[in-house]
């Protein structure tokens, strides 16, 4: 560049500034330069450099769900719920990801280096994996909901947190439990799998090959970092769509073998009804809307983007549909994105709330035909008298009706 | 030449017969083979059957003290109800009762008493878990289960009686469905 040119580019540079500061100094005198900004600032941490923090101002929470602290006085985590109210997208940060434990564990501390995944029992060849032999094998990164049986709703619960905050979803890496289970060779005859943990209680689930065999993941990292410790690091099982007890953390050890082994874990499950034993395994369709839901309030009449999320452990989610008038009508809601086989689904409503009473409901349609039934059909499903208070066979996926108030505030309109 | 045809026709018999001899072989060839000492120590979870139980014996006589002396009482309660941890013992109603009268009470509701020994094995005392020698877990399984009217006093169990205990519940409870991908959870049921 020529001095020439250089000195005629500082000229129009200094021209603009004059003007500009000229020009704001007629309208709000501040000092000559300067723009409004933030009114207070946060010095840089190493900590924050290092592992980022949200803002103070941001204060959502998990908090202990079921009637029980966590942690108790021994220190025990045993089940805590995700605040669903607050959520946006699909995916659950994983500070806030729900969590359950077997009866109350101690979160184990592991040295992913000394830890290892044995494959054993009926296969040609048993196999033992560090964990840097499995992030080695080929990998698969998948969305994916867990959800509790626990998560249940009832009249005597307030918030989403409380009636749905035993579910979240996360993006898992890992690799697919089938790969190791072919690298091994399964033998024939062998339709079960024993998935058992390295915490305290060891808890162990029975699984069927069939379901190992076709979506299990063997889990190493959630949300692009390593699984966290109270989701079982280094390593998890996940069983898309079944419920969360089968989701062996902290997985040290698949078994193979030819029969269901009633472990702890399975005779949580133990029922005489058949339709129990079947609705108590694989997720159904279900839905919730988490804006506006209970405790919520709504500062007037006029738009509102109604928003909530929808799953199945069936498969994806197909249809969304929004009542306002507590079931009696239904419209279409907007699936937002791609539905994921067994993954949370955002679907949003666009409403303009005449400021009247009335009761909001959303119901899902899974891709294999299932939908999320109301409390009253399932109560004329198995023939029981209205009325009669009931509790939901097998996992509960019933429909959660929100009761928005002429004031604007939202409650749970479980009868 | 008539003999080689022989050989060949024997050597492919297994095949037609269904029969793979040969074992699969690993596609990536990561990890290693677990030594057998390896896979006793972690292969703790057992089956109906009890082919994982470790030799060992145990009575309701010694079951009895150590559900004192291993501070079982403290939890569960000195008869086995009343504790702040789940009930051991269902309600003294005698024997040829419907386990399912009860709460969820592992030694009478378990359809196999594998299960009992298992649980105690792996998860108890709490914050002590793995110091039972596979004696003791016999022996406390026998106390809880001649509690429940399961078994006689007197009775020694060992990792061959204990699998063959007939429990009250054991043809009564529902078997969980065969599972297939794509499938409702339940034939018949729309939701």
């Amino acid at each position: 560049m020529s001095s020439k040119q250089s000195d005629r580019r500082e000229f129009l540079k200094r021209s603009v500034a004059l003007a500009s500061g000229l020009g704001l100094g007629a309208a709000t005198q501040p000092v000559l330069g300067q723009l409004p900004g933030p009114e207070a600032h946060q010095h840089g941490t190493d900590e924050i450099v290092a592992y980022g923090k949200r803002s103070r101002f941001v204060t959502s929470v998990r908090i202990p769900h079921g009637g029980r602290h966590s942690p108790d006085t021994f220190g025990l985590d045993f089940h805590i719920a995700a605040p669903l109210q607050d959520s946006v997208g699909v995916i659950t940060p994983s500070s806030l990801h729900y969590m359950g434990t077997t009866r109350g564990s101690f979160i184990p501390d592991i040295d992913p280096d000394k830890h290892h995944l044995m494959i054993h029992g009926m296969v040609d060849n048993p196999l033992v994996f560090t964990m840097a032999d499995l992030k080695r094998m080929p990998s698969v990164t998948r969305l994916h909901f867990i959800e509790c049986a626990g998560n249940r709703s009832s009249s005597r619960m307030t918030t989403v947190q409380e009636t749905h905050g035993m579910t979240s979803c996360a993006e898992w890496t890992g690799v697919l439990l089938s790969t190791l289970l072919k690298e091994a060779g399964v033998h024939e005859g062998a339709d079960w799998i024993v998935a058992e943990g390295v915490e305290e209680v060891k808890g162990a689930s029975s699984l069927p090959m069939t379901k190992a065999m076709d979506d299990c993941l063997v889990c190493y990292a959630m949300n692009g970092e390593a699984v966290r410790p109270q989701q079982g690091f280094p390593l998890r099982l996940l069983v898309p769509g079944f419920e969360g007890i089968f989701n062996v953390k902290w997985l040290r050890r698949i078994k193979v073998v030819d029969q269901y082994y009633m472990t702890y874990n399975d005779y949580g499950h133990l029922t005489q009804d058949p339709a129990n034993a079947a609705l108590g395994y694989q997720i159904g369709p279900k839905s919730v809307i988490t804006y506006p839901s209970g405790g919520q309030q709504l500062p007037g009449h006029g738009f509102y983007e109604v928003s909530g999320l929808a799953w199945s452990g069936g498969g994806a989610v197909s249809r969304v549909e929004v009542s306002t008038d507590g079931g009696r009508t239904w419209v279409d809601a907007e699936i937002r994105g791609t539905a994921h086989p067994m993954a949370h689904t955002r679907f949003t409503f666009q409403w303009n709330w005449d400021g009247t009473e009335c009761e909001l409901q959303s119901r899902c349609t899974d891709d294999v035909g299932q939908v999320q039934p109301s409390r009253a059909q399932v109560a004329e499903f198995w023939n029981i008298p209205a009325g009669q208070p009931f509790s939901v066979k097998g996992q509960d996926n019933s429909i959660q009706p929100w009761r928005v108030a002429s004031d604007g505030s939202v409650h749970n309109a479980i009868a | 030449m008539r003999l080689l045809k022989h050989v060949a026709a024997l050597s492919l018999l297994p095949l037609l017969l269904g029969v793979t001899a040969q074992a699969q072989s690993p596609t990536y060839g990561v990890g290693r083979a677990p030594t057998e000492v390896e896979v006793r120590a972690w292969d703790i979870a057992i089956s109906p059957t009890g082919e994982e139980l470790p030799v060992g014996s145990g009575t309701v006589d010694k079951g009895s003290e150590l559900y004192l002396s291993k501070a079982c009482a403290g939890c569960h309660g000195t008869t086995g109800s009343g504790g702040i941890a789940p009930r051991l013992v269902k309600d003294d109603v005698g024997p040829d009762v419907d386990p399912w009268r009860f709460g969820r009470v592992l030694p009478i509701r378990s359809p196999y008493a594998t299960t009992v020994w298992d649980f105690i094995n792996r998860a108890m005392p709490l914050g002590q878990e793995g110091t039972l020698t596979p004696d003791e877990v016999y022996s406390l399984t026998a106390y809880l289960l001649f509690l429940n009217d399961v078994i006689a006093d007197g009775t020694v169990l060992d990792e061959k009686s204990l699998p063959l205990i007939e429990m009250p519940n054991r043809d009564n409870w529902a078997q969980v469905p065969d599972w297939f991908p794509r499938q409702p959870r339940l034939q018949g049921y729309p939701y």
